[in-house]
């Protein structure tokens, strides 16, 4: 069936747009009902078969949700009476042919509990008991409703292989009975983390994407912002919640200006502004104002609130350079690395001078480690040149070039160096 | 941070506990760094009381070095007997624990308890049940009941 042509069939719309907006709610309640990931997720796979056949015949009934439910528990009893491997069955079964039998008002549960039920899918889906891979792959086929071959050629990788890798994690669910639950407070702040790193590890292998996989790839920032959005729905106190949606928004606005029209990457301050997208930056200021309200900063606020500040200036002269070094200097305290430290180092040089730049610049020149980092000896380069200290800058801007693996980038380095004599 | 509402309610509909095997794997060291390691044993006593206290600990056995091992395999109709290891490898297995846990996450928190973890790791593996086993055989084409099964194994 071609797109227009199910856009035009009410049936096919309104299942289509179930799938969207139920299938991951009725998923993560049957989920906990079932006890078992695979058996939940083809009983409702089954009730949305179901569906195509029944909706036709009877019509659309009002709640679909409810409809999918009922179907999707019914679906599960079936298959949970054929499938004698599942270790708690009994308990199962007679737990799910009680709620069957409950009057239909009560169907659908409490809000609190489908909000926990929701939450107890994201948690599990980003288990640190999973690989990184399985769990950012997991996340978007239940979370997000992508089909296991569109989760592959985000990924680059061939779909049988995305296929076992998304079938392998389920069974680790399963058999290592990994918990299908919220953590306890002792835990939650790591774990949330944990997830916020899958969501944003999303969101950044859509945004770094080379030019000629941006359509596949526009999907994975499409899809790391709307659970963004989840998350921000589901625990609407925690600062770091918000600061990771501000963050990936205030990104996303700016998506259609990173390639200029030479197909060129172009950095922030070369931007062309008018392609921005101005209700997004909106939407992520104001998420942004409201972590900073829940007065509990963190990595993603801290990095929100530096990229807005950068966007909010005209340009690169006026931007609030002393303000982003000091949020930088709270990302360094919060999250250690030569990457942060060489950022409030560039951002020190620009509020207070080369020379001070220069300084903070010192020990990190000095570590062994990083001496084939290439961002470093660029920095290193900017700041000599502005020291004036031409023949310095050079030899930097020489380095840098031998290390850059990005062709682009490269022929910018060598503009800069030509620029120098 | 907010707690979300009606949380860590645990999944397991009848409260069935699971068995999970904690393997720990060690580097063989020297007998000076072997007689410092041997110094931890009034924890590790600790450690056991309280699992069997808690009713997790289902068996707990340590192992002789590898240079004891023995290992065997029949290759074209021979037998083969080799003094070593399955794999010679940096960490050795050099004991194991059976813990009865509600989940992974509880098997998880308690491996991490184990004082070996700073010199060596512990895997943590689940222990197939007998139904899973029996289904798993079944599917093959064997004819075989749960209940054998449990009785049997």
């Amino acid at each position: 069936v071609s797109e227009s042509a199910e856009l035009a069939d009410p049936v096919a719309r309104a299942i289509t747009s179930a799938y969207a907006d139920e299938r991951a709610i009725v998923l993560a309640t049957l989920i906990r009902q079932v006890g078992d990931f695979q058996l939940a997720e083809d009983a409702v796979q089954d009730a949305f078969e179901a569906a195509v056949t029944a909706w036709r015949r009877d019509g659309v009934p009002a709640s679909a949700g409810a409809w999918i439910t009922t179907v999707a528990r019914r679906r599960a009893i079936e298959r949970l009476r054929r499938n004698r491997s599942v270790t708690d069955r009994a308990e199962r079964l007679a737990e799910l042919t009680r709620l069957q039998d409950e009057p239909e008002e009560s169907f659908m549960d409490e809000p609190s509990t489908i909000v926990d039920d929701r939450l107890r899918l994201i948690f599990t889906c980003c288990h640190p008991a999973l690989d990184m891979s399985a769990r950012v792959a997991l996340t978007l086929r239940v979370l997000g409703g992508l089909t296991t071959g569109e989760i592959a050629r985000a990924f680059l990788v061939a779909e049988p292989t995305m296929g076992k890798r998304i079938v392998r994690a389920k069974r680790k669910i399963a058999d290592a009975h990994v918990p299908y639950r919220v953590p306890a407070d002792e835990e939650l702040p790591d774990r949330l983390r944990g997830v916020l790193r899958v969501v944003y590890l999303i969101f950044n292998e859509g945004y770094a994407a080379a030019a000629g996989e941006r359509l596949v790839r526009g999907e994975l920032c499409d899809e790391a912002t709307r659970l963004g959005d989840l998350l921000c729905e589901l625990m609407p106190d925690d600062g770091e919640v918000w600061g990771l949606s501000a963050l990936m928004l205030l990104h996303d606005a700016r998506r259609d200006a990173r390639v200029d029209r030479s197909g060129r990457y172009a950095a922030l301050a070369d931007q062309d502004r008018s392609l921005w997208d101005g209700d997004r930056i909106r939407d992520g200021l104001a998420r942004l104002e409201r972590a900073v309200r829940l007065r509990r900063p963190g990595e993603y606020q801290l990095q929100a609130a530096v990229t807005a500040l950068q966007m909010q200036a005209p340009d690169a002269e006026s931007t609030d350079w002393a303000q982003i070094a000091e949020l930088y200097g709270a990302l360094a305290r919060l999250t250690p690395s030569p990457v942060v430290e060489l950022n409030r180092a560039v951002a020190v040089g620009l509020a207070d001078g080369p020379a001070a730049g220069l300084e903070l610049l010192a020990p990190l020149l000095a570590d062994p480690v990083l001496g084939r980092y290439q961002p470093l000896h660029a920095a290193h380069a900017e700041l000599l040149s502005r020291a004036e200290d031409a023949t310095g800058a050079a030899r930097a801007y020489e380095r840098a070039i031998a290390l850059s693996a990005n062709a682009v980038e490269r022929d910018e380095l060598q503009r800069r160096l030509s620029a120098l004599r | 941070m907010m707690k979300p509402q009606a949380q860590a309610q645990r999944t397991n509909v009848g409260g069935v506990m699971s068995q999970y095997l904690l393997l720990v794997y060690e580097p063989e060291v020297d007998a000076a760094e072997q007689a410092e390691r041997e110094t931890i044993l009034p924890l590790l006593l600790e450690l056991h009381d309280s699992l069997r206290e808690a009713g997790l600990l289902v068996s707990v056995e340590r192992l002789h070095t590898t240079e004891r091992a023995t290992s065997v395999r029949l290759r074209d109709g021979e037998t083969e007997i080799v003094d070593g290891p399955f794999a010679v490898t940096k960490e050795a297995l050099a004991g194991y624990y059976v813990l009865e846990c509600a989940d992974l996450d509880e098997a998880l928190k308690h491996a991490a308890r184990f004082p070996m973890t700073r010199w060596g790791t512990v895997e943590v593996r689940p222990i197939m049940p007998a139904e899973r086993w029996a289904a798993a055989a079944r599917e093959a084409g064997v004819e075989v009941s749960n209940e054998e099964m449990r009785q049997r194994t």
